[in-house]
Parts: structure tokens; sequence; C-alpha cells
């Protein structure tokens, strides 16, 4: 019997479709050879198997069918233990929020960086000079166009900056601070008439924030006897003090106390005042009651209103002091009489009217 | 999903005797019932809604089998059941994909069902292997396989479907395909 044949037997063997004599030949076949017995239960485990996987695919089928009647999604939603908002917030977005993040950093440390920040303590104060802003330059250029080639120049020089400044001797030496002249081609001083004076810088302490000038102009007459005397001695706390400056065209009087003997960060140069200045107040006397200068306004810190600082007095001795001999033509005199000490205020203000200068900058 | 299959939670026996009856609309129910509790086991232990429906449907497999082949003994809540093999068969995924931290979070308690789920994976491995081999076998093998051993045509029919000259000839064309199937079939590991 060949292979085909008798896989056809055991084909009609296992269906039952063999007559009683066959299946009686076929039974004998089985029971003698057991090679042909293993083939009949092989053959029948591997229709079973093949009955029951397609079983299997028919009953997926099925299930199947009825899960897409089931909303999962909806389900799901519902279902999902929800972690706080926080958390959620964080697994839905972390990568945005990341990014966000970053870019904040990048932009807070560049700006931090721009303005100077992280630099140096510096950069808490506003210099005080006085922005002549950039509408007074256009004007100026229009002016120049309007004028004739041969006064055109006269205008050439824009002024970029102004301070305030005070005769320290009669003489027309004028203190002032560094930052005012710093960088100037040219300096101009003018007095309370509205007369302008060219000046020169003398002597500069730029970490001590002062400038000396001294008056050029030959239309410039002897000051005479400065009323006010400059104090040796460190002011008290509390001590009334006032300025008297020019942070706009006219001149301004302001007053207030010594707040604290140190400045900014603990800085010994200066003196804490109370007083309100402004750009331009850079360079003014500060006053006490008795008219002694016990120093020069300087700067003011910017995250505190009314928190300034005025450079001591004594700094601007040890300027006038330093001034190289060379550069004079004579020995600094210093005034030594106060005539101011007895006055009332409104009268000392008078008097300081005529030494104390708008200083104004050229670049 | 209409709103009365969803309310109605089939007892336990009704879905033992609905399965034994061939009972669509009682499997139907019982899918819906249960499917919920699985979902929410499988998405919340790093799993998709995809492997929840794998996973149930695999479970719901192994319960019809068991329920069909006679031996399914009511000894815990038929939704204990189910949610055991659920939970067996996701965390041995989850340690197949090494994505199982070692904590699963539960719902519902739960029951030692390994011997069913290693069942049913012998199971899985044989119906895999019978499925390569069907595709390796290619047409019209496959369906002339199909045709007389799973829906049981005759040999006539066959012969009519393919187009063979007399049954003899189709007989033939079936006896080379069961023995290449058998082939293809025992070949594999």
């Amino acid at each position: 019997m060949n292979e085909y044949k008798l896989q056809e037997e055991i084909e009609r063997y296992l269906n039952g479709e063999m007559s009683p004599e066959e299946l009686k030949e076929f039974e004998l076949l089985r029971k003698e050879s057991t090679a042909i017995d293993a083939k009949i239960t092989e053959h029948q485990d591997f229709i079973k198997l093949l009955k029951q996987y397609s079983d299997r695919l028919a009953l997926e089928n099925r299930l199947n069918a009825i899960h897409d009647e089931i909303d999962v999604h909806t389900l799901a939603d519902e279902l999902m233990v929800h972690p706080s908002w926080v958390v959620q917030l964080w697994r839905n977005h972390h990568s945005k929020i990341s990014v966000a993040a970053s870019v904040a950093i990048f932009a807070i440390l560049s700006i931090m960086f721009l303005t100077g920040k992280m630099t140096s303590q510096d950069s808490q104060y506003i210099a005080l000079r006085q922005e002549v802003g950039n509408l007074k330059n256009k004007t100026d250029k229009i002016n120049q166009k309007l004028t004739q080639n041969g006064r055109a120049e006269r205008f050439k020089n824009t002024e970029r900056f102004s301070g305030t400044g005070f005769a320290i001797t009669s003489s027309g030496l004028i203190a002032t601070n560094y930052h005012v002249i710093n960088g100037a081609d040219s300096v101009y001083v003018q007095n309370a008439a509205g007369k302008s004076f060219k000046a020169k810088v003398l002597y500069t302490e730029p970490q001590n924030d002062i400038a000396i000038l001294k008056i050029v102009d030959t239309s410039f007459r002897n000051l005479g006897a400065i009323p006010y005397t400059i104090k040796k001695a460190e002011s008290d706390l509390a001590e009334s003090v006032y300025t008297y400056g020019y942070p706009q065209d006219s001149p301004v009087f302001n007053e207030g106390r010594v707040t604290s003997a140190v400045g900014l960060n603990g800085d010994s140069l200066d003196y804490q005042i109370s007083i309100p200045i402004n750009a331009g107040n850079s360079g003014s006397p500060l006053m006490d009651s008795r008219g002694n200068v016990v120093g020069i306004i300087q700067a003011k810190q910017t995250q505190l209103e009314g928190v300034h600082f005025a450079v001591k007095s004594s700094y601007l001795l040890s300027a006038i002091h330093n001034i190289p001999a060379d550069s004079l033509t004579r020995k600094i005199n210093l005034n030594t009489k106060n005539t101011l000490a007895g006055l009332t205020r409104v009268q000392q203000v008078k008097k300081l009217n005529n030494y104390v200068f708008i200083v104004k900058v050229y670049q | 999903m209409n709103k009365e299959l969803k309310d109605s939670i089939p007892t336990d026996s009704e879905v033992i005797l609905g399965i034994l009856n061939n009972s669509e609309s009682v499997l139907k129910r019982m899918y819906v019932a249960y499917f919920p509790m699985i979902l929410q086991l499988i998405i919340n232990n790093n799993g998709t809604a995809d492997d929840a429906k794998d996973i149930y449907q695999e479970a719901v497999i192994i319960l019809y089998n068991k329920i069909k082949a006679g031996d399914f003994e009511l000894s815990s809540k038929l939704k204990t059941f189910i949610y055991s093999i659920c939970r067996r068969l996701w965390l041995k995924r989850l340690s197949h994909m090494s994505r199982f931290g070692g904590d699963i979070r539960d719902f519902q308690e739960h029951m030692h069902v390994e011997d069913e789920v290693e069942k049913q994976n012998d199971m899985d491995i044989q119906f895999s292997k019978m499925e390569s081999a069907l595709q390796l076998l290619g047409e019209p093998c496959k369906t002339i396989m199909e045709d007389f051993y799973i829906h049981n045509l005759s040999m006539q029919d066959i012969c009519e479907r393919f187009g063979y000259t007399n049954a003899d000839n189709a007989k033939t064309q079936k006896y080379k395909c069961l023995q290449r199937l058998k082939k293809l079939f025992f070949q594999q590991k």
C-alpha cells in the first residue's frame, strides 16, 4: 500500500466512512503495525490542531468584533489614575517646559550680562550725569544745516552730558565727579548767570570718582573769596545736610540727612544720604548746616528708592593735595574761613549760587 | 455598545452556560463587563489601550477554552479569575519587554493562575507554528486545507471551486498539500 492510498484510508477510517468489513480489516492492520498506528495518531492530532487553530481564529475575530464596539478611548480616560496636576503637567509637557526653562535662564543670564549685573557692584549705580538726549543732537544738526558754512563749526561739538561742579579756589579750580567728565573732548562750565567758560581737566582720581577742573577761559575773572570750607572730619550720622546743583538748567536745592557712614556694600568712600537727587546732580556739593562741604554728590542705588551716595570730603581734600605741582601755576590756597556758618539756610544758598557751576561735557 | 448590554453584568454561571451554548450575547456582555477592569490595570501599569486589548483577549480565550473543555470549576469569582490571568500575563509581558519596575499597581484581589497561563502558552506556540506553516504553504493549498479540514467541504465541492477536472485530481492535490503542510509544521522548532 502506497503512502497516498494509506492516507486515504486513514482519513476514511477517522471520518467513519468505512464499511464494517473494511473497518475490521483496517483495525487489524493498525494493531499489527505500530508505524501505521503512529501515523493515524499523528494525523488525528494534526487535524485536531488545525481545527483548534481555526476555532481560535474565529474566536479572536468574534472578540475583535465585540471590542470594536467599545469606546476604549473614553474609557481609558476615565480609568487612568490621574496623578496630581503638577505631575501630569510635567509628564505631558516636560519637553516644552524644559525648553522654556532653558530659554528663560538664558534670557535672564544675557540680560544680567548686558545690563552689567554680573560684572561689578558699580553697576548698581546710576551715574548721575545727565544725558542730553538724541533730540538735542538732532536739533543741533538741523541748526547746523540752517546756518552758514562759516558759522557751522560752532555746532560741531554736541553737548552730551551735564553735571554740577563747585569752586574750591577763587582762581577757578572746580571739583566735580570723574564720571561726569570721563571721555570728554572738551568741558565748559556755566555759572548761575548763564555765562560759559572753557575749562580743562586738571586732575582726576577715577578710583574715588573725583575730578578737578580748571577754568582756562580768558574772560574768566577771579571768583572772590570762597564762602565755605571743606570739612576734614567725617560727618556724623543723622546730620542735616543739603545740596545745591543743576539737575536741570536752573539750580535746585534739596536737603536730607546723612543716613550711613558707608556707601554701597560697605564702601567707606561714600556717605549714604537721604537727599532726593537726579541725573545732573553729580558733582554737586554736599553741605552741612554750618556751610561746610562734607561731600560730593555721586550716585544712587537702582533697586532702592531714596538711597543716594556722596563721596566724602576727606577724599576731595586728599585729591587736591595729590594734584601734581607742575600742573599748577601756583600753590593752591584753600579757603580756611567759613563765612556761611552764621547765616540762615536761605542766605547760605544765595551765597552758594555764585560758586556752583553747570559742567557741560562735549564728546 | 447599547446601554442594556453595558448595564447588565451576567452572573458567573450565566457566562459558563452561555459559552457552552455558544451564546454570542452572553460572550459580548461578559466581554464588555470586565474589559474596563483590565484596561484600568494595564494603562496604569505602563501599558497602552492596545496592550489591554491583547491581554484581555488572551485571558478571555483561556477562560473560553477552559469552559469549553469542561474543566472549569468556579473556585472563585469569574472577575477575580480574569483579573488574575490578565495580571499574570501582563507581568510576563512587562518583564519580557524589561519595562517591569518590580512594582505593579493592583486594583482587584487576585489569585495564583500560573498553571493556566503556562498551558495557554504551550498552545499558543503550537498555533503560531501552524499559522506560519499555513502562511508558507501559500495558495491554493491553504484554502484547500481550510475548506476540507475546517469547513468540512466535500471533495466534490472543492473540485468545483478550484476547477479540477475530476475529484481524483483534487484528491491528489489535497494529499500533496497536506504532506507539505505537515512537513512545514514539523520542520519548525
